[in-house]
């Protein structure tokens, strides 16, 4: 029984100092490593508490999904390590209040808490021995909440639109057609009747000019394509006046 | 029935050439709005024939009701007796004549069917008037007239002066309106109704009423008098409240043919003679009218003596001529009065008429100092001045003579007449002088006409002329042949009740007698006027600028119209644009503009202090959402 | 003493404060921020699990489950919202992140 408590306090130390490795680091890829280790450490745990389940999805979804994006965005915005701004004086000392506030009251709940007597019959699901964590989750999440899976599917979704449409950039690459501009052209617009006398040049009729509707079509899309290796910030930024 | 369709058919020509005058063109307007005159007119004769020869009595036609508040009745009833039939008569032939003659007058004018039906409505609303059985209704067509002569005088909306001449005789009117208001307010206080059949009948029976005013307690029946009177004051243009008058000239010439010679102005006479079974027991209020009509008169003769203005001096003139109907109203002779209305009607209309065809003749010019000599070039219409001057004057056979002598006897013999007598007297040698000084002025004498105009004075055309004629038939032959029913013996039966002279019985027949003296007195001062006038103007063509220069301050006074117009304007006028300005500035920008204005500039200031919150820091508000994070924790753990 | 509620308690708390320390201590850049507001959940979600564990109740742990989805629906909007950012404006430290100022 004492190894489950030297593997929480193992597993819990280092949970705690990757957090804390994580909010100091001070290149943005070790923060995200960290954070890797940090649910690691914290899946581990689960798997003391019991929820396995919880502690596998926590390793294939947060590990392997969140935690990549964030490798992927943190490596693709190209930041430059070199700008560290000055440290944390400015709030450091309201900080330090509001942080021993929040510490007393968290000790005070912490320590002054305990179950209710009634506790163990307000279980709204209770475990069923004999069957496995998974299983036992299957069939309370599909039962009873199926509905509230749905949503959260239909959450998932939603995001995932959200995310294409914030960073999808149309660029046009070709001269494409406005069809109702198309439509609407009218014959005056393009076609003058000219009587033209005999012999005369086009030049010297001074006709030699595009008339003016045409005129104003939009140019075709001049943008190169964006590599990503272009994602250069061009100079330093100047500090915004707030 | 009929005599409905005499008051309504100037209505619908009004309506359609006003409506639909955009497709009727100018001559389907004035082809229109003439026809339905036409109608009225003889609508108007036929069943004015009816009842002036006794066929019929007099009656109501009633048309609808109106108002019914509480006690208050109001009707649209039209009163069908010899007054009233008399008026229409007046008021629907001279409109008549006055439409024919706009025909030419008005011809290539830009809003030609906008004139017409003005004139229309106008003839419409003096109908309604004239035939109104009750005072509201009353009030309504004395309101209408008063609407579209502010119409008509600005019907040139894009002279300013026109349109200040507009403005000034629409309020100068409401201002008499509101004493005329006053005084119906205080009939049906007295009363209990405005039906005019019910203040009759009752008129003996409150005599002894009293109504307390300013401190004291006065004759009910004085009160409403001289309320009524200020309305008339207003509408007439009577001493006091006669400066819109002259200004009025602004309009076209038949509009001051119309509505300043022959309907609106004479509609304050018609009032007073209209209530004569009420007036005949406020001598006061007569007193006041006399004193008022006679000082007017008088005033106004001097006025047109130092005129230059052809068309101000005739209107100077109307106004004088109306003050002598007063007259005859305060000394209890409202026949003489009605009398002197016909009469002035025609020989009044027919001058403004030849002054518009003189200003026709000469392309728009109206000062008479540019004009001159004129008499050979323009001889119909040299005439027509003539006759038109002579019936004012009183020159005997002409009706000027038989209503004007008819009213200075009265005055001579009436209770308080005395006052109006000497003016009278005084204002008829100034009428013949001013009104010859006219004609020797514009059509004798050395030509002053500008070389321009000089080649287009000819004369009008037969459509303007045609009216003149007419009107020329009625200022020779309406005195002699009139008098007999107006005044004369046959006014008993003629009138039938619709004027009453209770306590001035026998004042007709008094004038029937008055001495030989009194009686050619007025023609005599006329041939005197007249013999003036050729002294100065003709004879002696000096003296004129010679006795300006004399009496220097007496020739600016009446130049200057007695300076009333000046005593108005810082009076009146000065003060309320001050105080307009002050509520302007300070009441509406400063104060009610202000309280929104105030409201959004502390929206705004107090918005920019709140804005700092957001100083856009992402650590800021993540910090200031953690201190609420623990703030909240706190007061649950405490007040758990 | 044997292990009990109160140890995962204590951690998860633990982990919680960090996670709140990193939001505003950070001067470096948001990605900071949003692996903070990780850190946070991880915490709610270890408490979850361990009453879910003390109680023998499943709820805790089908709480878990959401919150694991609610939280990966986040990360990835935040992260996009961030990249949009970084194209418009080139930077992504925090004070550079002032844009919404009143």
């Amino acid at each position: 029984m004492i190894f489950d408590q030297i593997f929480f306090y193992l597993f819990s130390a280092v949970l705690v100092a990757a957090a804390v490795m994580v909010v100091t680091s001070r290149n943005p890829v070790h923060s995200v490593l960290f954070l890797i280790l940090c649910f690691f450490n914290a899946a581990a745990l689960f798997l003391i508490a019991g929820a396995e389940f919880l502690a596998m999805i926590l390793l294939i979804v947060y590990i392997g999904a969140v935690a990549v994006l964030f490798l992927f965005v943190v490596m693709m915005l190209d930041i430059d390590f070199s700008q560290l701004r000055a440290g944390v004086q400015r709030y450091a000392p309201i900080g330090a209040v509001i942080g021993v506030i929040l510490l007393l009251e968290l000790v005070l709940v912490v320590g002054g808490w305990r179950f209710s007597a009634s506790a163990p019959a307000l279980r709204l699901n209770p475990a069923v021995a004999g069957i496995s964590n998974t299983d036992a989750l299957g069939r309370v999440l599909y039962t009873q909440y199926a509905f509230l899976f749905e949503t959260a599917a239909l959450v998932l979704m939603v995001a995932m639109i959200g995310a294409i449409v914030l960073t999808h950039r149309d660029r046009r690459r070709s001269r494409y057609q406005n069809i109702a501009e198309q439509i609407a052209r009218q014959p005056a617009d393009t076609m003058t009747m000219l009587d033209l006398p005999i012999g005369v040049g086009v030049k010297q009729l001074g006709i030699l000019r595009p008339k003016p509707k045409l005129a104003a079509l939009p140019a075709p899309a001049e943008a190169p394509v964006q590599l990503a290796s272009d994602h250069r910030v061009p100079e330093p930024i100047t500090r915004v006046e707030g | 029935m009929i005599f409905a369709i005499a008051v309504f058919a100037p209505l619908f020509g009004s309506l359609i050439s006003g409506l639909f005058g955009r497709w009727l063109g100018d001559r389907g307007a004035m082809g229109v709005s003439l026809l339905f005159m036409v109608i009225a007119a003889a609508a108007g004769i036929f069943t004015g024939g009816q009842i002036l020869t006794g066929l019929v009595p007099a009656s109501t036609v009633s048309i609808g009701d109106w108002l019914h508040v509480g006690s208050f009745q109001a009707n649209w009833e039209l009163r069908y007796d010899s007054l009233a039939a008399v008026m229409v008569v007046m008021v629907t032939v001279v409109s008549t004549l006055i439409h024919l003659y706009s025909v030419g007058y008005m011809h290539g004018d830009r809003s030609v069917p906008r004139f017409f039906a003005y004139l229309s409505l106008f003839t419409f609303a003096m109908l309604m008037l004239v035939t109104a059985n009750d005072l509201l209704q009353l009030f309504f067509g004395w309101e209408g007239v008063g609407l579209v002569s502010y119409l008509l005088i600005g019907f040139w909306y894009d002279k300013p002066s026109a349109n200040a001449a507009a403005i000034k005789a629409f309020i100068m009117n409401r201002v008499g309106d509101l004493g005329f208001a006053l005084g119906i307010a205080l009939v049906f206080f007295l009363f209990g109704s405005i039906q005019l059949d019910t203040i009759f009948a009752d008129a003996p029976l409150h005599n002894a009423a009293t109504y307390r005013l300013f401190g004291t307690n006065m004759h009910a029946y004085d009160v409403i008098g001289v309320l009524l009177f200020i309305g008339a004051m207003g509408k007439s243009a009577q001493i006091g409240l006669h400066t819109w008058l002259a200004d009025a000239m602004e309009g076209p010439t038949p509009v001051s043919a119309l509505i300043h010679a022959a309907t609106m102005v004479t509609a304050g006479v018609f009032l007073m003679a209209r209530m004569s079974p009420l007036l005949e027991y406020a001598p006061f209020a007569l007193t006041v009218v006399t004193i008022i009509g006679g000082t007017t008169a008088l005033f106004a003769a001097t006025i047109g003596c130092a005129q230059t203005d052809i068309k101000r001096v005739i209107a100077y003139s109307t106004c004088s001529q109306l003050g002598y109907m007063f007259v005859a109203i305060g000394v209890g002779a409202y026949q003489a009065s009605m009398f002197h209305l016909i009469c002035h009607a025609c020989f009044k209309a027919l001058l403004f008429l030849t002054a518009g065809s003189v200003i026709h003749a000469m392309s728009g010019e109206q000062d008479m100092r540019k004009m001159g000599g004129l008499a050979r070039r323009i001889p119909y219409t040299y005439v027509m001045m003539w006759i038109g001057s002579l019936a004012i004057a009183g020159i005997p056979v002409l009706s000027g003579f038989y209503s004007k002598d008819a009213i200075l006897d009265a005055a001579y013999f009436g209770r308080g007449g005395g006052y109006g007598f000497i003016c009278g007297e005084l204002a008829t040698f100034l009428t013949a002088f001013y009104s010859w000084r006219l004609i020797f002025l514009t059509f004798h004498g050395p030509s002053h006409v500008a070389p321009e105009v000089e080649h287009h004075v000819h004369e009008s055309p037969l459509v303007m002329t045609g009216p003149l004629a007419v009107l020329a038939l009625g200022a020779i032959f309406a005195g002699m042949t009139l008098r007999y029913s107006f005044i004369g013996g046959g006014q008993g039966l003629f009138w039938a009740g619709s004027i009453s002279d209770i306590h001035h019985p026998n004042l007709l027949t008094q004038i029937e007698h008055t001495p030989l003296f009194i009686e050619l007195l007025p023609s005599l001062l006329g041939l005197l006027g007249i013999l003036t006038a050729f002294v100065m103007y003709i004879a002696m063509p000096g003296l004129p600028a010679r006795m300006a220069q004399m009496f220097g301050p007496i020739y600016r006074l009446f130049l200057n119209k007695w300076y009333f117009d000046e005593l108005y304007d810082a009076v009146f006028v000065r003060p309320y644009h001050a105080v307009a300005r002050v509520l302007w500035h300070v009441g509406d920008e400063g104060i009610i503009d202000g309280i929104p204005r105030g409201g959004a500039a502390l929206v705004r200031g107090s918005s920019g202090g709140v804005v700092r919150l957001q100083t856009g820091s992402l650590a800021g508000y993540a910090f200031v959402m953690l201190i609420g994070l623990v703030v909240l924790i706190t007061v649950f753990l405490i007040f758990r | 003493m044997p292990l009990s509620v109160s140890h995962y308690l204590v951690v998860s708390a633990i982990l919680l404060v960090i996670g709140i320390f990193g939001i505003f201590m950070n001067r470096k850049n948001v990605i900071t921020i949003m692996m903070s507001i990780e850190l946070m959940l991880l915490a709610v979600n270890l408490n979850l699990v361990a009453f879910s564990g003390a109680l023998g109740d499943l709820t805790g742990q089908v709480f878990t489950m959401f919150v694991l989805t609610v939280a990966a629906a986040e990360a990835a909007i935040g992260l996009a919202i961030v990249v949009t950012y970084f194209r418009n404006r080139g930077s992504i430290a925090v004070e550079d992140v002032n844009l919404m100022k009143g």
